[in-house]
């Protein structure tokens, strides 16, 4: 006969913390600001076809670090939470806060049964308001509580060095240009202190852009743009290329995007 | 696991079963009774009342496909609504106009453009113009319980296709058959009358603008010789919904641009009320 080892439950749960921020401490980081006309997410992300930024909702964004199958499947879900919510409601029904909830008791529940293995993800939902004021950023951690965040915020490897750098220099009124350049700076640094310069093609970036005319506010940034943004200050009042149609639905991913999605291999399992 | 899953708040494990992009086959699965083709059908006896669409046309031009709707909607010999629209966007590089019952007809469009929707965010691509066609056929199918108590709903389908960097349209059946149409296309109870005038005014090298003249002139063709289709109400300033699709996405017409065009073909009408003729041979 046997008798198991007892655990108290203090030092079961430390361990399950352990184990998840281990995990996620091992993938790259995603920062997500506040600029002047909306909300960026910037991560070091050098696959094209997989995602860390993704749409979930006209206003409504998701970033994510830590284990590919894990968030993705999150990220699924709240799609399918969204959608069906302002099909069975309205458009408008569909916010943050209750998306938020949904993942923060889903990452609880799955953290604190003994049958599951915790997750090693950590998430960011944002929703771009009509004003600066009503943004809205939300940090979920593994375990399932809520950070309600302003003005900045990182997560992944790193990540608090990032967010202090990030916290001192951030300011509301930053148009999208200087935003991102502030959030490749922050990324590029390292734990000694030294800096890394990060190019256009290591980055994945998106805005949730409130000036966009469409319903659907989510946008990715790439190719030219992206490089413009980040090399000259000048550009940074760059808004409009793209936006003329009123009210209709926009492409989460323009065409140009698609031809990539099929040629990359990268198996990014804790990206 | 999956023990109560639904009292702990967490997303129940339809939300994250790995599987289809598809927001219908997620719906049949977790929420069968909001499918509209899911639904029991009551028996009844004769036609059922209620609002009717008319009259949709299309016609395509070089790069891209213009598609419009005029603003009637009718019940019997009433008019029920007089500035109802029934031109929507799909997403963003195709639309999606209806005729037949339009009630029915707007919950389809609104499943439709979400259908597309949620593709493109969970794929993040987005779908074929043949795979989003396809789509429409099934919904159509799936409404046909009631196209045979007389609520039929029958869409015109028009996008812009990249991949061949033109406009395409498609014309559907009560029960969900699917043809491409070449150049021109019209649904509804006035339809007739606007093919026969889209025939005579259509050409291959049309522009973009004299494209939303045509679809106006074939529209107001079939406000003239069918009464449940409304033509241009320069009264109350109701004109029909014109949407251009070309390579830069959906665009509706402004009211003030659709004004314009109604009011020159008004003009033309008032010298030939006909409207403009074709040469005999």
């Amino acid at each position: 006969m046997s008798t198991p080892f007892y655990v108290s439950p203090q030092q079961a749960m430390a361990d399950r913390a352990e184990y998840a921020r281990k995990g996620i401490a091992r993938g790259r980081s995603v920062v997500v600001l506040q600029y002047a006309d909306g909300i960026v997410f910037v991560a070091e992300n050098p696959s094209r076809a997989l995602h860390k930024v993704s749409e979930i909702y006209d206003r409504i964004a998701f970033a994510a670090v830590g284990k590919y199958n894990e968030f993705e499947n999150l990220r699924i879900g709240g799609v399918r939470y969204a959608d069906l919510r302002g099909y069975t409601y309205d458009r408008d029904d569909v916010t943050a806060r209750g998306l938020a909830n949904v993942y923060a008791q889903t990452l609880g529940t799955i953290f604190s049964s003994a049958g599951e293995k915790p997750y090693e993800v950590e998430l960011i939902v944002a929703e771009v308001g009509a004003a600066p004021q009503d943004d809205q950023i939300y940090r979920l951690p593994h375990d399932g509580s809520i950070v309600d965040e302003h003005g900045s915020v990182a997560v992944g490897g790193n990540s608090d060095q990032i967010g202090s750098h990030l916290g001192e220099r951030q300011r509301d009124d930053m148009t999208l240009g200087e935003a991102l350049r502030l959030a490749v700076e922050a990324l590029g640094r390292d734990g000694n202190g030294g800096g890394r310069t990060l190019t256009a093609d290591q980055l994945e970036v998106a805005v949730l852009d409130r000036t966009r005319p469409q319903q659907r506010k989510f946008k990715r940034v790439l190719g030219s743009r992206l490089t413009r943004l980040l090399e000259d200050p000048a550009a940074s009042s760059d808004t409009a290329e793209d936006d003329d149609a009123e009210g209709g639905p926009g492409p989460a991913t323009p065409s140009p995007d698609r031809s990539d999605a099929s040629g990359t291999s990268d198996t990014d399992e804790t990206a | 696991m999956e023990a109560n899953t639904r009292s702990t708040g967490r997303l129940p494990a339809a939300f994250l079963t790995p599987g289809s992009s598809s927001f219908m086959d997620f719906l049949a699965e977790h929420a069968p009774e909001q499918l509209p083709g899911s639904r029991p059908l009551p028996p009844v006896q004769g036609a059922v009342e209620a609002p009717h669409g008319t009259t949709i046309v299309a016609a395509t031009f070089p790069g891209g496909v213009v598609l419009a709707g005029d603003r009637r909607a009718t019940m019997g010999n009433m008019i029920a609504q007089r500035d109802i629209e029934k031109v929507f966007p799909a997403d963003e590089y195709s639309a999606v106009g209806i005729a037949g019952t339009a009630g029915l007809a707007v919950e389809m469009v609104k499943l439709f453009q979400l259908e597309l929707e949620h593709f493109e965010k969970v794929e993040g691509a987005q779908l074929s113009l043949e795979g989003k066609a396809n789509r429409l056929s099934t919904m159509i199918r799936g409404n046909l319980g009631m196209a045979m108590q007389g609520l039929a709903v029958v869409p015109l389908f028009a996008g812009y296709d990249p991949d061949r960097s033109r406009g395409r349209i498609f014309s559907y059946d009560v029960t969900g058959g699917r043809s491409e149409e070449p150049g021109f296309a019209a649904v509804g109870s006035g339809s007739v009358f606007a093919r026969g005038s889209l025939k005579k005014l259509h050409r291959a090298e049309l522009s973009e603008e004299q494209a939303a003249t045509v679809v106006v002139q074939a529209l107001y063709d079939a406000a003239d010789d069918d009464s449940a289709t409304g033509g241009p109400d320069l009264v109350r300033r109701i004109y029909p919904v014109v949407a251009i699709i070309n390579d830069e996405g959906y665009r509706r017409l402004t009211e003030a641009e659709v004004s314009e065009i109604a009011r020159s073909v008004h003009e033309g009408r008032l010298r030939y009320p006909d409207g403009p003729q074709a040469p005999v041979l």
